[in-house]
């Protein structure tokens, strides 16, 4: 199972394994690691599952389809390295990913 | 922080959030988590969607884990009633006569679906839709070919109609006002939804009145008051739910259409807290309370009791939203249609992306209710947020960035 390290805003970081074929929101919230709400439970309809993916993993994340580039454009502090943890699938090759998560979801 | 142990009444999303909210916030004593179902905590949304089109599993429905409730130490009693709520000693005394102490109680009874006091109501296969049971239940009545009939033109009943209609049965929708969705959705949205269906194969009976089913143990005809008897093989009712208020109200504390509380989740009891469903809530936003029937309330509300109990301070209020899928028209709603004196459509409905921007009299967006679109659900979120008037034209004309008129 791959890991992930998810850094909390004050730079807590969590490291789990996550499941393949589940998303990174899913990792997070399924382990108990704080600062993922993901309030509509992962169909990309709240963008309360910000992420910043490290920049080093950014490629292998994948791109965002256009519901998610509209509904992360208006997120709280949204930078280029952005994602909705819910559109992000596990996968082996991501084994090692590190997002952080910015200081609050609402 | 207290070592005192924290009740919470209701397993489902409001439940669930407050009991995980309690322990990241850095409650330490008992969490005891009392549900009526058989199973853990399930996001409900994808019982009408996912589940009955056969894309969930049990575990993809689980809100979390069984490992979560334990590395938490949340203690969690399933298939457990609570019978009443002692409040002069603090117990809840359950259905098997058993009672636990709290030192804090939160309420998170939800709601349950109206029931129609018709003729034939109790018949096998007229099925209602609230709990993972009666999804399964729904579900095995749809198949091609076989005629579902959906009383209610209501977000379960069409999310229902949707998917029942992907898997090929024949669905017909009857709904007693003049437009699907009246009570909760403006008529440019309700004519959408209408033309959607429709496109798609649904029947649909606006002004229907139903005055019975009938058949022989199992439901097999609709009878309208017009004398027309509609043949089906099942028949799902959704026609709105009644907070579970009754063991509430029978403890003294004030309900009003549900449990009244405050901006803190606190009911009249300062040691009780309600949350979700169940609850008759203040709107800060609006000026007005009203029992709010969606995820995100519960999560706002569970995070709001969680806060005052660990003497946080109270999250900042959420403008209220809902979202809705049904085909692949994904509907977002943000707002409440209050004091609202014009709708401005961004968009056309034909292009099926779109947006009804609902203004007050001073301009200022109250709701935005769009399709397919997230970013003017976006956006008119912010503006709700704002209280800024806008310029109806600018906001109509798809030249006009959002960012920049939200900012």
């Amino acid at each position: 199972m791959p890991n992930i390290t998810y850094i909390e805003h004050d730079g807590t970081a969590h490291t789990i394994e996550a499941e393949e074929g589940l998303s990174v929101m899913e990792g997070a919230v399924n382990n108990g690691v704080p600062g993922i709400d993901a309030d509509c439970g992962g169909a990309c309809a709240c963008a309360t599952c910000h992420v910043y993916v490290d920049p080093a993993w950014e490629a292998l994340t994948g791109e965002k389809n256009e519901s998610e580039a509209a509904m992360i454009s208006f997120a709280n502090g949204v930078e280029p390295n952005s994602r909705l943890s819910c559109q992000i699938k596990v996968t082996a090759e991501l084994d090692g990913l590190v997002v952080r998560m910015p200081a609050g979801q609402h | 922080m207290s070592d005192d142990p924290i009740v919470i009444a209701g397993a489902g999303h409001a439940g669930a959030a407050a009991a995980a909210a309690l322990r990241q916030f850095g409650w330490k004593g008992p969490i005891t988590l009392i549900g009526d179902e058989p199973i853990l905590p399930y996001h409900r949304p994808p019982l009408s969607k996912a589940w009955l089109k056969g894309e969930a599993t049990a575990e993809s429905l689980a809100l979390r884990p069984a490992r979560f409730y334990t590395q938490q130490t949340i203690e969690t009693r399933l298939s457990t009633t609570i019978a009443a709520i002692d409040r002069a000693t603090h117990q809840v005394r359950l259905s098997d006569g058993t009672a636990i102490r709290y030192h804090k109680l939160i309420l998170a009874l939800g709601a349950r679906p109206r029931r129609l006091p018709l003729p034939g109501f109790d018949l096998q296969g007229v099925l209602e839709l609230r709990t993972a049971a009666d999804a399964d239940r729904l579900k095995s009545t749809i198949a091609p070919g076989r005629r579902i009939a959906i009383i209610g033109g209501g977000y379960i009943g069409l999310e229902a109609a949707a998917s029942a209609r992907v898997l090929g049965a024949e669905v017909f929708v009857l709904e007693r006002e003049p437009r699907l969705l009246a009570r909760v959705a403006s008529p440019p949205l309700s004519e959408f939804f209408h033309a959607a269906h429709t496109a798609h194969g649904v029947q649909i009976h606006l002004g229907a009145q139903v005055t019975g089913l009938a058949g022989e143990g199992r439901v097999q005809v609709v009878q309208l008051a017009d004398g027309t008897k509609l043949p089906c093989d099942a028949a799902l009712v959704g026609v709105g739910a009644i907070p579970n208020e009754e063991i509430a109200a029978a403890a003294g504390l004030e309900c009003s259409h549900g449990v009244v509380v405050d901006e803190h989740a606190r009911t009249t009891d300062p040691d009780i807290f309600a949350i979700g469903d169940i609850t008759n809530r203040p709107l800060p936003l609006y000026n007005r309370r009203m029992r709010l029937e969606s995820v995100p309330n519960a999560l706002e509300q569970a995070r709001q009791a969680a806060a005052s109990i660990t003497g946080r301070p109270a999250p900042a209020a959420e403008i209220p939203w809902f979202w809705s899928d049904q085909y692949d028209i994904k509907l977002q709603i943000a707002g409440l249609p209050f004091d609202v004196t014009r709708l401005v459509i961004r968009g056309t409905p034909a292009s099926r992306t779109f947006a009804v921007f609902h203004l007050d009299a001073a301009a200022c967006v109250q709701c935005v209710e769009s399709v397919n679109t997230p970013a003017e659900f976006m956006a008119g979120r912010q503006l709700i947020q704002k209280r800024k008037p806008v310029d109806a034209t600018a906001l109509a004309d798809l030249n006009t960035n959002l960012k920049d008129l939200a900012a």
